[in-house]
């Protein structure tokens, strides 16, 4: 009987459809990492470099930096790529990676509207140009998600001896998105935002924003790599996980990082330590 | 210089190309919810016929919840999948979570309900005029269901097509499940998010606009194979 049939394809459909090669698994690392690395295009530019190197194809799954470390705590990645030092080295002493490793750098900048109410466009000093958002009460979007640029936003907002995110003034809009997202809000509502200038230059809906403030010391944004512990996790790819983390952290993965370029300008600069480096051989 | 409004003129550059990324992502979509669709029917018109047809303590109940169901919030059945699927839960071991079986998995419990639900409510219509000519010929519950759910085939085609359109319409699911890898996990909704997040404004538009048409496509094959069979149809 016809329905007899129906149902025999939506069998065969379905097996099919779980057992096509798209679905297989093969010579495969995750890399829990951050939105900025994801956006930038920064991994679009390295990651085929390293697969022509080694036959490893790297699935990113793009995150705040917050999610990233917890995804490799729950083991459901093999290596975490981020930004925010004190919680990365809280993930090793904590057990969950095995190392971390500088990477590169980049600098965080206050991204600002063309009107900039605060008046601080053109300044080095991001202090000053906080507190005086706070004075004028200027709309600003936090990312509010504890991604690394969140918790780098937070730091700066107590080195200024100001703290928005728990008095939750109405100037102070936390999104809790990802930067894309951020500086989209902060465009509409003429708002300013701190962003790595990563995803700031590859950011294609600029608008009237404009950077505000950059150059300051304190805007530093370091990277740093790790290998989910294996003895906390055993399916972690070891092998090829550690393969990665040793290609980016080599004299190529570094140049590969070096040579990424939007507009001749270069968006990581990397900084891994030589004598890591060559431990890593 | 503003950006113009759409980005069709790379979206179609795209099409015309042949490119490769975004027909996987094509492709992958489609696998995807029409896996999930199958699945889900498979599962849901079963389901819905039994209720439709059996009598029993706390019916009511189950209907009410099977139609409340049809309202599942897709990030509140990503974040289940992912709990589940996830190294550290109960079926971390299958080592599923951020796969595209992951993705089939979510999609299919988010349009389970609404697939059992809607054909409980066909079923059930056509039972009442059917019943007296069941009870005549003395024909058990199996029979009852299989005749019941050929008969209303064509009602059950639109309520499949339901189930698609929300499967190939949620993000908040597969982000989470799937994780947007490239060239692995990305899907349409996930690729216009990443592309409004990066600001690619237009783009992000013209690839809804492909995703839409896509969506029509498959609703006017349906149209036709349920035109063609009604004129074949005794």
């Amino acid at each position: 009987m016809a329905l007899n049939h129906i149902r025999k394809a939506v069998v065969v459909i379905a097996l099919l459809a779980l057992a096509s090669p798209a679905f297989a698994q093969d010579k495969s690392i995750v890399v829990a990492s951050t939105t900025s690395t994801q956006d930038s295009g920064l991994f679009g530019h390295i990651l085929p470099l390293f697969k022509a190197k080694t036959g490893i194809d790297v699935k990113v799954v793009a995150q705040g930096t917050g999610q990233a470390l917890d995804t490799g705590r729950r083991g459901d990645a093999d290596v975490v790529f981020v930004h925010a030092k004190s919680q990365e080295e809280k993930f090793v002493t904590d057990g969950f990676g095995v190392q971390r490793f500088d990477v590169m750098y980049n600098d965080f900048v206050l991204i600002g509207p063309k009107s900039d109410p605060a008046k601080i466009t053109g300044s080095k000093d991001i202090n000053a140009g906080l507190k005086a958002i706070n004075t004028t009460q200027s709309p600003f979007v936090s990312r509010g998600d504890k991604s690394g640029t969140h918790a780098a936003e937070l730091a700066l907002w107590k080195a200024a001896e100001l703290n928005p995110a728990t008095s939750k003034p109405t100037w102070y809009r936390e999104i809790g998105q990802g930067m894309g997202a951020a500086l989209n809000t902060a465009g509409s509502m003429n708002a300013y935002v701190l962003a790595d200038r990563g995803t700031w230059i590859s950011f294609k809906n600029k608008g009237d924003l404009g950077i505000a403030v950059e150059g300051d010391k304190k805007l530093f944004n370091q990277y740093g790599i790790m290998l989910v512990n294996p003895a906390k996790h055993p399916q972690v790819k070891k092998d090829l996980g550690q393969a990665f983390v040793d290609w980016v952290i080599s004299a190529e993965g570094q140049n590969a990082i070096r040579s990424y370029k939007i507009d001749g300008q270069q968006l990581f600069f990397p900084n891994a330590d030589q004598a890591a480096m060559k431990k890593a051989g | 210089m503003r950006a113009p409004f759409l980005d069709f003129a790379s979206a179609i550059q795209l099409l015309i190309n042949g490119d490769a990324t975004l027909g996987a992502i094509v492709k992958l979509s489609l696998l995807v919810t029409l896996s999930a669709t199958a699945l889900a029917a498979l599962i849901g018109m079963p389901l819905g016929a039994l209720v439709a047809l059996t009598r029993f303590k706390g019916r009511s109940a189950v209907i009410v919840i099977l139609n409340g169901l049809m309202g599942l919030p897709p990030v509140v059945v990503g974040l289940l999948v992912f709990l589940t699927l996830s190294r550290s839960g109960p079926l971390g071991t299958l080592g599923l979570l951020f796969t595209p079986t992951a993705m089939v998995a979510a999609q299919a419990i988010l349009i389970t309900p609404i697939i059992a639900a809607l054909s409980r409510q066909v079923i059930e219509d056509l039972w009442t005029e059917y019943e007296p000519e069941f009870a005549a010929l003395h024909i058990g519950t199996r029979q009852r269901i299989t005749a019941l759910l050929w008969d209303s085939r064509f009602s059950l085609i639109t309520i499949l097509l339901a189930g698609f359109g929300r499967a190939a319409a949620e993000v908040g699911a597969v982000m989470i499940v799937g994780g947007n890898i490239d060239g692995f996990t990305r899907v349409m909704t996930t690729s216009i998010a990443l592309e409004t997040s990066k600001g690619n404004l237009p783009l992000a538009l013209s690839l809804g606009m492909i995703l839409i048409a896509i969506i029509m496509i498959v609703n006017a094959l349906a149209w036709s194979v349920r035109q063609w069979a009604e004129r074949h149809a005794g």
